[in-house]
């Protein structure tokens, strides 16, 4: 799905990490921890074309990101959902529309009738369809953002931080949604510094740990 | 440059949902349909101003070029015979289709202007006036001042040419200033509307990050704003193009007194003219909007 192979990113002239390989596979379960500021956002970042990796090679879904040009970035964006520990929402659309903004873009709309109410019941927020995002609480958001994020049925889920804003509770729900959407077959990839989290998901489901720090992606310790 | 019209009228007509993605830029709206209508009403009158001049150039240059005067300034006593000498040369002069006299009523509106009315030329020692009508492709002018010169010596003759030249020429040039001014009105209004776009497009930079986000294309966020400015432009000119020929309408209709001020206006089907203004507004308004949100795509990604 997507693969990184001895890839660096430098960030104002300084190196924020190098020699950093990592495949996602089909189906596979990642989690990204290290501590803030190690790049995890960055190397998400490279996972979905957003930033071009100063040294090495990412190739999404078999094509060399550095030699795609922008559409080819946005056709491949398509198969992958993104979810921001900010959401990132348009504030002037209701819950639903920013549900379904990914079918719109892709001038799939008509398929928004059928999918979007089964989905937003799905994220526990037919209630708030037609508010806007702005109305809604973290948790809510996060929910909302997933939806978004899952649409389209994408092969890969990247999420970054998505508990970092909701109660362990509502962490519970969003990861429960994650691993049934890996149930279903999703490569997911989630950025978080909660150990908590990552030790109830390896309870429901075999999950990598990697760990960015020094400069570099290892493999996590036996912590976990 | 090959201009892909299908596609052009796909951004046009673009994704009601794209547009919808942009929330509404009330500022850049306003502005986008102010100056699309002030600056097609004065396409309006740079139009105006080069069809009349184009009409009085060509007046001056076809009507004028076929006619001529001949002046006869002559003792009383010898102006008959100089008169009849000078029609009968004229007569027998290839080129010339009609020759004939101003009657006395006719010399005097020509004075009036100066004098007033009831001027009582027929008492006056005035020079008698001789209309020459030109054919095919006119008299040798200067053989036919050598005869005059022989036969009627009181006669001068003036081809017109030496007025009418400057004036053609002054009427062609304001006819080519009058276009310009259509050409800089058409690029100050792509300028205007480059940087309305280019406000909108950085007021909503989250936005575009957000469609790109979710997988957007550059095309597809360029549409929605494209779209937008283009239609408002096309209403702008609309407006500014009806209110134009509306005033234009409201001037003064031709008259002899009012000569080429009054004649500043469309006439037949020359009122069909300003139609072209809102979609040459609405097609500078697309590309130039298109142009600014790709190029701020670019820089942005």
């Amino acid at each position: 799905m997507i693969e990184l192979e001895n890839v660096a990113y430098n960030y104002g002239g300084a190196e924020l990490f190098s020699q950093v390989s990592l495949t996602l596979a089909a189906g596979s379960f990642h989690f990204l921890t290290g501590p803030s500021g190690a790049g995890k956002t960055t190397l998400l970042k490279l996972c979905y074309g957003a930033l071009q990796a100063t040294a090495g090679q990412v190739r999404l879904f078999g094509d060399d990101a550095a030699r795609m040009d922008r559409d080819a970035v946005a056709l491949s964006r398509r198969r992958i959902g993104v979810v921001h520990q900010d959401c990132q929402f348009l504030d002037h659309l209701n819950v639903s529309d920013n549900i379904a903004l990914p079918l719109t873009v892709s001038g799939r709309d008509a398929e928004a009738a059928g999918n979007l109410g089964d989905l937003i019941s799905w994220v526990g927020l037919r209630g708030q369809a037609d508010q806007l995002p702005p109305e809604l609480s973290g948790g809510e958001r996060q929910r909302a953002a997933l939806a978004r994020a899952v649409i389209m049925s994408p092969d890969v889920i990247i999420a970054d931080e998505p508990t970092g804003n909701v109660d362990w509770e509502m962490s519970q729900r969003l990861l429960t949604l994650l691993v049934e959407l890996n149930r279903m077959g999703k490569t997911v990839i989630i950025a978080t510094h909660d150990m908590n989290l990552i030790r109830a998901a390896k309870s429901q489901v075999t999950t990598r740990v990697l760990r960015l720090q020094d400069r570099r992606l290892m493999q996590a310790g036996a912590e976990l | 440059m090959k201009i892909d019209l299908a596609r052009m009228f796909d951004l046009i007509a673009g994704d009601p949902q794209a547009d919808r993605a942009v929330p509404p830029t009330g500022f850049t709206a306003r502005l986008t349909l102010f100056t699309a209508g002030a600056m097609a009403f004065l396409a309006v009158f740079a139009m105006a101003l080069s069809l009349a001049t184009g009409r009085l150039a060509d007046r001056w240059s076809a009507e004028l070029a076929r006619t001529s005067t001949l002046r006869i300034t002559a003792p009383v006593d010898q102006t008959d015979a100089q008169l009849r000498a000078a029609i009968t040369v004229l007569e027998t002069t290839p080129g010339v289709a009609a020759a004939r006299p101003l009657s006395a009523d006719e010399q005097r509106a020509l004075l009036e202007p100066w004098f007033g009315a009831g001027l009582p030329v027929e008492d006056l020692a005035i020079p008698q006036l001789i209309e020459i009508i030109e054919e095919g492709g006119g008299y040798d002018s200067i053989g036919l001042r050598a005869r005059l010169q022989a036969e009627v010596p009181g006669a001068v003759l003036d081809d017109h040419t030496r007025w009418r030249e400057p004036l053609v020429k002054a009427a062609d040039r304001l006819r080519t200033l009058g276009w310009l001014a259509i050409v800089l009105i058409a690029g100050s209004t792509a300028a205007m509307i480059t940087l309305a776009a280019q406000a909108a497009l950085a007021a909503n930079a989250q936005v575009i990050r957000v469609m790109r986000l979710v997988g957007a294309r550059d095309i597809y966020i360029a549409g929605a704003f494209v779209r937008r400015f283009t239609l408002r432009a096309l209403t702008g000119g609309a407006i500014g193009t009806v209110v134009g020929m509306i005033a234009i309408w409201l001037l003064p209709s031709t008259d002899v007194a009012g000569g080429f001020l009054t004649g500043l206006g469309f006439q037949g089907v020359g009122w069909l003219a300003p139609l072209i203004i809102p979609p040459l507004a609405a097609a500078a308004a697309f590309f130039a909007t298109r142009a600014a949100a790709l190029r701020m795509l670019e820089e942005q990604s």
